[in-house]
């Protein structure tokens, strides 16, 4: 019985954030920022933010009160997929401590439909996934931080006082420390 | 109390670590462009061993760390076979490194490097760098990851770093072929222009 009524609190929503996620895509259109968004597929019932770095780079330029944690990621990316569920852990516990957590998936265009939203769906991933599909790399990732060599996983924290960059893997111990040096 | 000392211990532990490593990649950071790259000698997928030394003729090399596994390499693979058939004979054969621990990454083993080479035909040689001392010398950390080496009367010095172009989904719609800029510089007794670019890759295990 409660089952069933989650499903349909569920559905509702689901309708509900489609409903407006369309209609903010139709305004995107109408500013000329269409290059910008890339595509809104929604062919399996999950829609996916996909962006270049243009329209990407405002995720990281962030002026708001939040600590934003950026991680790039890949399904193809065996180290990116065992940290994972740390950053969820991450977003869970520290969403109401004004933390949020964005996934940019680097993974290919041609396999969003069957490798990447399949994943999303499965893992049921809480934090924000978007994709990020520029294939100029040599142009951004220099523009992502100075000493990115380009391997994944990479990981972004800032908010508005302080920003670090690791091109590492994490732990959720170092991860939370990490985290917690931000909050102070 | 005992968690506390736990988390104490660990903690210098974490402490510990974190120092050597900071050592680590300070003297470890590997080559810069203009720096001179020791020679190895690896094992190649037809068991012989291969070492720079052994190509008198060359001018230099296009040293390119890259391996089964990684969706980019591979989806590099025909583009490194184009660029040995082009520049072998001119002078810059294609040497392919695979760096990756074969223990976390089965499917760079040396029997699958074999297969694979086999598949796609490579025309150059494919080594396993199996002691995993050869890449960090370079500082190479993703696959693929390029290095282009002229030789001199001092060494062989380090004169490019990076991709191979830019545009890995589609080597039609490429813009600038790095690599190919590069070696074409080098040839005509010209300065790289582009010397170090930059490219998502998989991170090499270790």
């Amino acid at each position: 019985m409660l089952m069933k009524f989650k499903v349909i609190i569920i559905a509702i929503l689901l309708t509900f954030s489609c409903a407006k996620r369309n209609k903010k895509t139709e305004v995107a259109i109408d500013t000329t920022s269409k290059k910008e968004v890339l595509s809104n597929d929604n062919i399996i019932g999950l829609d996916l933010e996909v962006y270049n770095y243009e329209g990407f780079k405002k995720f990281l330029n962030k002026k708001d009160d939040k600590t934003y944690v950026i991680n790039f990621w890949a399904t193809w990316c065996a180290p990116c997929i065992k940290e994972l569920p740390y950053f969820e852990k991450l977003n869970a516990k520290y969403n109401n401590k004004n933390v949020e957590v964005i996934l940019v998936s680097l993974d290919f265009p041609h396999l969003y439909e069957s490798k990447l939203k399949p994943f999303i769906k499965e893992k049921k991933l809480k934090s924000k996934v978007i994709a990020l599909d520029d294939a100029d790399m040599n142009s951004w990732i220099p523009k992502v931080d100075k000493s990115w060599s380009g391997s994944i996983p990479a990981t972004i924290i800032y908010n508005k006082n302080d920003r670090k960059f690791f091109e590492q893997s994490f732990t959720y111990e170092e991860l939370e420390r990490e985290i917690k040096t931000f909050l102070k | 109390m005992k968690t506390k000392i736990k988390l104490i211990a660990t903690l210098i532990i974490v402490m510990c670590v974190s120092a050597f490593t900071i050592t680590n990649s300070n003297s470890g950071d590997g080559y810069k462009v203009g720096d001179l790259a020791e020679d190895f000698s690896l094992k190649n997928i037809d068991e012989t061993m291969v070492s720079l030394s052994d190509y008198k003729d060359a001018k230099g090399f296009i040293i390119t760390f890259t391996c089964n596994t990684c969706p980019y390499a591979v989806m590099y693979e025909d583009r490194i076979i184009a660029l040995n058939e082009k520049y072998a004979s001119k002078g810059y054969p294609v040497i392919a490194i695979m760096p990756n621990n074969t223990d976390v990454k089965p499917g760079d083993n040396f029997d699958a490097m074999k297969s694979r080479a086999k598949s796609k035909g490579f025309t150059f040689p494919y080594l396993i760098d199996e002691k995993q001392d050869v890449y960090p010398k370079y500082g190479a950390t993703k696959t693929p990851h390029i290095f282009i080496l002229q030789k001199t009367s001092k060494g062989n010095v380090v004169q490019y770093i990076g991709a191979i172009d830019d545009n890995y989904k589609d080597a039609s719609a490429v813009n600038t072929k790095y690599v190919e800029n590069a070696v074409d510089a080098l040839l005509n007794g010209k300065k790289v222009e582009q010397t170090e670019t930059r490219a998502i890759g998989c991170s090499i295990k270790a």
